[in-house]
């Protein structure tokens, strides 16, 4: 049984559709991250599931049970803020209390404690908020939430206010203290990495609408359209506006004067506009030309310590990012390069509809 | 400051003083005239030094006044006991309404909530005078004239609109997100406005609270058409030394005195609380 389920879930504000015929089911156990640009619709689907506001249509259940126009604290629902929502006239430890319905006694102590000890900060209970540094805050609001074992777990971009490096730690922390209780959690974020990092399906919210709902994997090889492929990878893919065509039985596109070879020509059909990507990690990168390799030129190298970075113009003037291992090349700005991509690494999307089409059966994606 | 020059420190000093004399001149001279019999502060010209007396304060806490013309009642005492009735009553009736108010207008948007927000506020603008007229033919009417319930509930007026205001602002400034995440927690719409909002706006209470207080206990006009000698505050008691004997000075400045200080002391005490009321939650935590 599921433990959140949202059926068909709309809302409209004034003339803007934020939620527009939402589905998902996140079951108990399951992370679930929310991601998308701002403006996506992510709060307004979690506030909605929090009851802070009610959906115009559709239902939301919650361990079987339909939650809409029920109060918000008869909803299991605990629920971790951006802003940390702290109480900042009590100490972290009634804060962390609050969360349980029996706030006394010797089994809401060691509840309290318990948590603390997990998310380490039991040595700043008797704080109040304005006393503790962000990331504690952000742990006490973590505790808060997670104290009374709810059913639904709420994260509303708990990272956005906390420092590079404990944001990194708490990536690694996170799953596990996430999945402790059981818990159906929705998780959102606007950091495709952190949703990589803990969800075990993402949920891609763009307009209202979910564009895509995968694992991490599966978003990352296969986004189901053009715009997923753009908001998941740094730096961000590579597209080409291409009409492919078929000669001696197999598909060729001509991007930037360079033919290449897409694959064995059979359901594709010929003369319809598509966009062609390619990641800039499955860029190959050579001093030798030859074959299918597109000419480029650098115009920038960005050293990132793991990867280099490079901006290359193609001969028709479009940009691309390569994005290489350090030791690979020495290459400087101005130098002349030849591109090369594998077949495999090329995704292809419709570029009227901006859908998948999967080249290996040839057929648009569902 | 360190790198001042000289005449600038010195023109600082002199423009500070002039304005300190200004202001607490007259409040000096209250305090000294309030030493002094009425024939001391009527010499010509006036001295500085002089032999203190406390037969101003005497006549007032005993309520014995002696003129020229005879021994006079005045029940000074009462007017101020009433002045603290009427004042507390006043500002705990609007508190009671005041806070909850402000809270919805903070909270909710509903029809018509500027409009009704605005019009309480405008009560502040309108002349007094212009609805005791009325207003005390209805009170005639209602059993209401000369009744503390009547007095603090003309006090409405002064009290309510400035609670409604200032507190409304403070509750404004408070996330809303911490009120959500209370009843997540699973609390009441209720405990969630007694335990967090009422407490997290509490400065901003007790600065509306006491500035309403304060213009209370300084009304004059309302009490004085409203109220007979029994119920009167302070602030009309003190026409009870223009006798027919002449004014009291010693009388009328020793009661002046002892009217302000309840009012003085309070704003010392809480004079945190009032600069930040005062600039209506514009200072953010």
């Amino acid at each position: 049984m599921a433990g959140l389920e949202i059926k068909s879930v709309s809302k409209t504000f004034g003339t803007v559709r934020t939620a527009d015929s939402l589905s998902l089911s996140v079951e108990p156990g399951e992370i679930v991250a929310v991601f998308g640009p701002s403006g996506g619709g992510k709060t307004v689907l979690l506030r909605m599931i929090a009851g802070m506001f009610e959906p115009d249509e559709g239902d939301i259940l919650i361990g079987g049970r339909s939650i809409v126009g029920a109060a918000p604290e008869r909803r299991s629902i605990g629920m971790a803020f951006q802003n940390f929502a702290l109480f900042p006239h009590m100490t972290a430890r009634d804060n962390i209390a609050s969360g349980l319905r029996k706030k006394r006694g010797a089994d809401a102590a060691a509840r309290v404690q318990t948590i603390s000890r997990l998310l380490k900060i039991e040595h700043v209970l008797g704080h109040v908020p304005r006393e503790l540094s962000n990331g504690q805050k952000q742990r006490t609001a973590l505790a808060r939430a997670l104290v009374g074992n709810p059913e639904v777990l709420l994260l509303d971009d708990p990272l956005r206010n906390v420092d590079a490096k404990l944001r990194y730690e708490m990536r690694l922390e996170l799953p596990n203290l996430l999945r402790r209780g059981e818990a159906a959690v929705l998780y959102v974020t606007q950091d495709y990495r952190e949703a990589m990092a803990i969800a075990d399906r993402i949920a891609v919210l763009t307009a209202g609408r979910f564009e895509q709902v995968a694992s991490p994997e599966e978003i990352y090889a296969r986004p189901a359209s053009v715009a997923v492929a753009r908001l998941f990878g740094d730096p961000s893919i590579n597209l080409a506006e291409i009409v492919p065509f078929v000669e001696h039985g197999t598909v060729f596109a001509t991007i930037s004067g360079a033919r290449v070879l897409l694959g064995a020509a059979d359901a594709l059909p010929g003369d319809r506009p598509y966009w062609l990507g390619v990641r800039p990690e499955d860029l190959g990168i050579s001093l030798l030309g030859g074959g299918d390799a597109m000419p480029a030129r650098v115009l920038a190298i960005t050293p990132m310590h793991e990867k280099v970075v490079l901006l290359l113009r193609l001969e028709d003037g479009k940009e691309w990012l390569a994005s290489l291992r350090p030791d690979a090349l020495k290459l400087a700005a101005e130098d002349s390069v030849f591109v090369r991509f594998a077949q495999e690494a090329v995704q292809l999307f419709d570029r009227e509809t901006g859908l998948r089409v999967s080249l290996s059966h040839r057929r648009q994606a569902a | 400051m360190e790198h001042e020059s000289l005449a600038g420190r010195i023109f600082r000093g002199a423009a500070l003083t002039l304005i300190l004399v200004f202001f607490m001149f007259p409040i000096v001279w209250i305090l000294l005239m309030s030493f002094q019999t009425n024939e001391q502060i009527l010499r010509i010209p006036p001295r500085i030094l002089f032999e203190p007396t406390l037969a101003n304060y005497e006549a007032l806490i005993s309520g014995q006044l002696r003129t020229a013309a005879g021994n006079l009642e005045i029940t000074f005492m009462r007017n101020l006991w009433n002045s603290f009735v009427l004042s507390s009553g006043a500002v705990v009736l609007a508190l009671l309404l005041g806070v909850p108010a402000a809270y919805a207008f903070a909270r909710f948007k509903f029809r018509l909530g500027e409009t009704i927000a605005f019009t309480l506020l405008s009560f502040r603008f309108a002349p007094p005078l212009l609805v005791l007229l009325p207003l005390s033919l209805y009170y005639q009417e209602l059993g209401l004239n000369d009744t503390y319930v009547g007095i603090v509930w003309v006090y409405q007026l002064i009290a309510l609109p400035l609670i409604l205001w200032i507190v409304r602002g403070y509750f404004e400034d408070i996330s809303p997100d911490i009120e959500h995440a209370y009843r997540l927690a699973g609390h009441s719409w209720s405990e969630a406005f007694t335990r967090i909002a009422v407490p997290l706006a509490g400065p901003g209470i007790a600065a509306a609270g006491l500035l309403s207080f304060i213009f209370c206990w300084n009304n004059f006009i309302f009490a004085l058409i409203l109220a007979s000698a029994d119920k009167q505050p302070v602030t009309v008691g003190a026409l009870a030394f223009v006798t027919a004997s002449g004014i009291q000075y010693g009388q009328i400045a020793a009661a002046i005195v002892l009217s302000v200080t309840p009012t003085l002391l309070l704003a010392l005490y809480a004079q945190r609380y009032l600069v930040e009321g005062l600039s209506l939650g514009a200072v953010k935590g």
